[in-house]
């Protein structure tokens, strides 16, 4: 093998390998600045990354000793996994090769041994990395660093983890001028994108494709009963499931919510009539239950795992002969990323199956099929570099050591994510790091930073490093409690729960969590008590798991299906449906909004097919709601799903017009932005970044209350006193996506031109029936509430004899 | 008065309670959860309006007007003017609260108690009393209605007393139907919601008293 050591060739011979074609160019490409390898699950696309560097590391005759290459993955988990996974060939073939990981479960002894003589290869995080960068030691440790792997960073690029990661490599780079990239990604819609956002500006980035083998085998789950009208259990389909579990040796079962998992989870146990091995994975799981299931798997003793977006990346498991999705995929890219977890022998098909969870479902799924055969992924381009990142790289920058702002500048900017960062942007962000801006400058908590007479900056007090050190990252937890098993001294730890959950509880109530039911006892400094609870039905966990909107891409293809006169290749159940949908009403289109307004149960209600996302959605059902106030119309709340938004109220509305004033909506979502709670939750994402609002201080941890209740009153501080703060306009930006996702309610309005069809109706129809058994309603406070209000406190005097 | 204001026109007598001025600076000062230094100016400007709107001549700050001692010194010098302007060419009369006993250097009247016969104005409602006009508990009553619960500030009210919702902006509260304020309120009391305009309701009570 021409470029292959003899101890590789013969290592790879022993164990009747081969070397992949892509892991060939990948050696080929080895002296370049940077590479992106693209290529799917079980491609042996991480040994691909490893290869260059192992042979460039054995084949020293010297032993300098160092840090040669740098591997940066999105999990812990897969940093410890990785380690074991090198540690084989690095064992055979008798290395002289040292791997390490560092994240932040490392015990820190061996932390500042790292720091002082740090090992050939270190496995580590982008928060953990970021950290390293921020000690004043950062220049010797990184000293002689060759190559950086970058290890999903598909997944990275999609959050701000990845805009951190890449200010970080940025100054690697500025350290090790030869530092080498190499990006690992699983198929992506963009290449290109993902390329100039790990290489930056100054490298041309080399992209290489691994053979993709064999389309998928997937397909609807046919079952006997037909799926609900709304909902997201699937409960329907777990006898079908269990036939398809008990036929292969191991399936992962996916759902798109933690909650959905535990109810599913529950509810196949009570079925499994066969004790089939079925266990459990997400998120707010403890992390040794999580551990003991991995370990399990890796071990194949089980025959299913009920899991949530926890198993997306990560671990590569031989044996998953079949991939079940429960619910819509609401993202095509996705979906083909989880089929990929089945059969990780290359060139073998992935075998999946979707099952809706509802009527709407059976479309939606059916839609993502096609987008699958096609080829057809699905995702958003990449908006410029956020500045709350920004911001704390410029703390971690000054903790670090006194910096010249223009140099930084240069740095930052050499960053893919930030190449078209301007001065100014720069400068805001550097004034709001030294002053706190303009309402806040009176405060000494908020001046972090002052310029020296040589016109270098440096931190004002030295000692605010450890706090900002502690408050390094970009991961937005929500807000959880530990949950324990009652015990005399600290019982098993089960997981977590999100606070607004916990605080909801009351002694005696049930909830599922790890798939066993439990009563809530009491809550103790932070920790949620509970005991054993057999046989009851439980009150479920609204833990919130990640609320996916359904693709700008997907949705289209959902409106082209529906535009079809009929429907022969979907479910008879489904195909009735929609054609008395078309009888009774009208079917929504591309081109226009459809409006259904209709009296029913005492109260008006409108329907909006706006098919934007449910987080767009939401937020359409906000701003309609404040200009149906506006109006008159005394709206009382209103529900939204992906596709619509359903708003209820005391009067009916019989035109759309000026509802769907585009500049009515934008101004309103200007005004809006004054006081709504999800504004307050995207500043407060924002602030904590950009260090406005530290999460973790020296006393103690803040719970998510304190943390909300302060930075729900700077938010209105800021609003009322600074408009133009730094932050306010970080939270604007982020508005038009995410949570509020401004941006697609745009699209909807451009793709329609703003025209709308308003059908007054004397009943429900078809198509918004489901959307009265959709959970987390919204209630409206306006003119509704003050006259409901009036009504009843009229009434309780009545009825205490004090008015007539 | 639907801001939490009581006003009584054959006196032209405006009365509130518990403004907790300077809040967010003794929050900061005792190293508690950060709050923004704007809620004195919010509080002021709603004063100032309810002043205007109407054409009181005598005010009564029904004690907790600071947060603390410290914090009444600690005004800023813009609040201090803005208080001297308000005060100009009006009765101003501090009743003492927990929160800020003894004088303060800040113009107007000091006293533990005011009394304008039949009336007793004073910080802490006291039992037996009658014509009794206090604060200090930051009462707050919920009404179930078709569209789920509202909760508010609320004035509680019965022959003998009428006990203030706290006028300051970052205040908490205390339900009506605690065992607390329904041992203090006679079984016809009525519990007066705050908001665009006050709303009464039989004051809910706690189960059994």
């Amino acid at each position: 093998m021409r470029g292959v050591p003899k101890t590789f060739a013969d290592w790879f011979a022993t164990r009747g390998w081969h070397i992949h074609p892509h892991q060939r160019d990948m050696l080929d490409h080895a002296q370049d600045p940077a590479t992106l390898l693209i290529a799917p699950t079980g491609g042996g696309k991480t040994l691909a990354g490893f290869l260059p560097s192992l042979i460039e590391l054995s084949s020293k005759t010297t032993e300098p000793g160092g840090l040669h290459t740098l591997y940066i993955s999105p999990l812990k988990a897969l940093a410890a996994d990785i380690r074991r996974n090198l540690m084989t060939p690095i064992d055979e073939m008798r290395l002289p090769i040292r791997v390490e990981d560092r994240t932040g479960d490392t015990p820190s002894s061996r932390k500042r041994r790292q720091r002082a003589d740090p090992p050939h290869i270190l496995l580590t995080t982008p928060e953990s990395l970021a950290l390293l960068t921020s000690y004043e030691d950062a220049p010797r440790m990184f000293a002689g660093l060759q190559r950086v792997i970058i290890d999903e960073v598909h997944a990275l690029a999609e959050s701000k983890r990845g805009d951190q990661l890449m200010l970080a490599l940025s100054r690697l780079q500025g350290l090790c001028p030869g530092l080498r990239r190499v990006g690992l990604s699983a198929t992506v819609e963009d290449p290109q994108a993902i390329a100039s956002f790990m290489s930056g500006a100054a490298a041309p980035c080399a992209i290489l494709q691994a053979d993709p083998g064999p389309d998928p085998d997937i397909a609807m789950l046919d079952t006997e009963t037909p799926p609900p009208w709304a909902g997201g259990g699937a409960a329907y389909a777990i006898p079908t499931v269990l036939e398809h579990v008990k036929a292969h040796k191991t399936t992962l079962i996916f759902h798109n919510t933690r909650a959905q998992a535990e109810l599913f989870f529950h509810n196949l146990w009570l079925v499994n009539d066969a004790a089939l091995p079925i266990g459990i994975h997400h998120g707010s799981l403890d992390r040794q239950q999580r551990e003991r299931v991995e370990a399990a798997m890796q071990r194949g003793e089980l025959r299913a795992i009920v899991c949530t977006g926890s198993l997306d990346l990560g671990i590569d498991w031989g044996d998953v002969d079949l991939v079940i999705q429960i619910g819509a995929p609401k993202n095509v890219k996705r979906l083909v990323q989880r089929i990929g977890r089945a059969n990780h022998r290359y060139n073998a098909p992935s075998k999946a199956l979707l099952v809706p969870a509802n009527r709407f479902e059976v479309v939606e799924c059916r839609a993502a099929l096609q987008a699958v055969r096609a080829h057809d992924l699905d995702g958003d381009p990449r908006g410029p570099g956020p500045l709350d990142v920004l911001c704390q790289h410029i703390l971690i920058a000054a903790c670090a050591g006194p910096f010249e702002a223009g140099q930084l500048y240069h740095e930052v900017t050499q960053a893919g994510p930030y190449t078209s960062l301007t001065q100014d942007a720069f400068d805001a962000c550097l004034d709001f790091c030294a002053t706190g801006g303009y309402a806040l400058r009176a405060y000494d908590q908020w001046q972090r930073l002052q310029k020296r007479p040589d016109g270098m900056w440096q931190l004002r007090d030295p000692r605010s490093a450890r706090l900002i050190r502690m408050n390094i990252g970009t991961i937005q937890d929500t807000d959880t409690l530990k949950v324990r098993m009652r015990r005399a001294r600290g019982g098993k730890p089960l997981g977590e729960i999100e606070e607004g959950f916990a605080a909801s509880l009351t002694p005696g109530d049930t909830f599922l969590i790890g798939g066993q039911i439990v009563r809530f006892d009491a809550l103790r400094e932070m920790v949620v008590e509970v005991s054993r609870d057999a046989g009851r039905t439980p009150k479920i966990a609204t833990f919130m798991g990640t609320k996916f909107a359904t693709s700008t891409q997907l949705s289209d293809r959902i409106l082209a299906m529906l535009a079809q006169d009929d429907w022969p290749d979907l479910p008879d159940h489904t195909r009735d449906w929609l054609d008395l949908q078309q009888q009774v009403s009208r079917l929504p289109s591309k081109g226009r909004i459809l409006i259904e307004s209709f009296p029913h149960d005492r109260r008006e209600h409108i329907c909006v097919y706006g098919f934007a996302g449910r987080n767009a959605q939401q937020t359409l059902g906000l701003l309609l709601t404040k200009r149906m106030e506006e109006l008159g119309l005394a709206p009382l709340g209103f529900v939204a799903t992906d596709y619509a938004t359903m708003i209820w109220g005391l009067e009916p509305v019989v035109s759309a017009e000026a509802l769907f004033d585009p500049t009515g909506l934008r101004d309103g979502l200007d005004t809006w932005l004054a006081g709504n709670a999800l504004i307050k939750r995207t500043f407060r994402a924002s602030a904590t970044i950009a260090g406005l609002i530290q999460r973790n201080t020296p006393q103690a941890r803040k719970s998510g209350r304190q943390a909300t209740f302060s930075s729900d009153i700077l938010y209105d501080t800021l609003a009322k006193y600074d408009p133009d703060h730094l932050l306010l306009d970080i939270t604007r930006q982020e508005a038009m996506r995410g949570l509020i996702d401004f941006g697609r309610i745009e699209d909807m309005l451009s793709r329609s031109r703003g025209q709308t069809t308003l059908l007054r109706l004397p009943r429900v129809t078809p198509l918004a029936a489901p959307l009265f058994l959709e959970a987390g309603r919204t209630p409206v406070k306006g003119a509704a509430q003050e006259r409901l209000l009036e009504e009843e406190t009229r009434r309780l005097m009545q009825a205490a004899g004090l008015e007539t | 008065m639907g801001s939490g204001a009581l006003f009584l026109p054959e006196h032209h007598l405006l009365c509130v309670s518990d403004l907790h001025l300077g809040k967010s600076e003794r929050r900061a000062r005792q190293g508690m959860a950060q709050l923004p230094p704007y809620e004195t100016r919010d509080t002021l400007s709603r004063l100032e309006a309810d002043i205007t709107a109407t054409k009181a001549t005598t005010i009564i700050c029904l004690g907790d007007s600071f947060d603390d001692r410290a914090a009444a010194e600690a005004l800023g010098d813009e609040e201090k003017l803005w208080l001297k302007t308000l005060q100009a060419g009006r009765g101003w009369v501090w009743i003492e609260g927990n929160h800020d006993p003894g004088p303060l250097d800040l113009g107007g009247m000091h006293v533990a108690e005011f009394i304008l016969p039949p009336l007793t104005f004073r910080h802490i409602a006291q039992v037996d009393q009658t014509g009794e006009i206090s604060g200090h508990y930051h009462p707050k009553a919920s009404v179930r209605t078709r569209a789920g619960t509202v909760t508010r500030p609320a004035f509680l009210t019965d022959s003998n007393k009428i006990i203030l919702p706290a006028y300051g902006t970052y205040t908490g509260g205390l339900y009506a139907h605690s065992s607390v304020l329904s041992d203090l309120m006679q079984p016809t009391a009525l519990a007066v919601l705050t908001g665009s305009h006050p709303l009464p309701v039989p004051m809910p009570r706690h189960p059994g008293r």
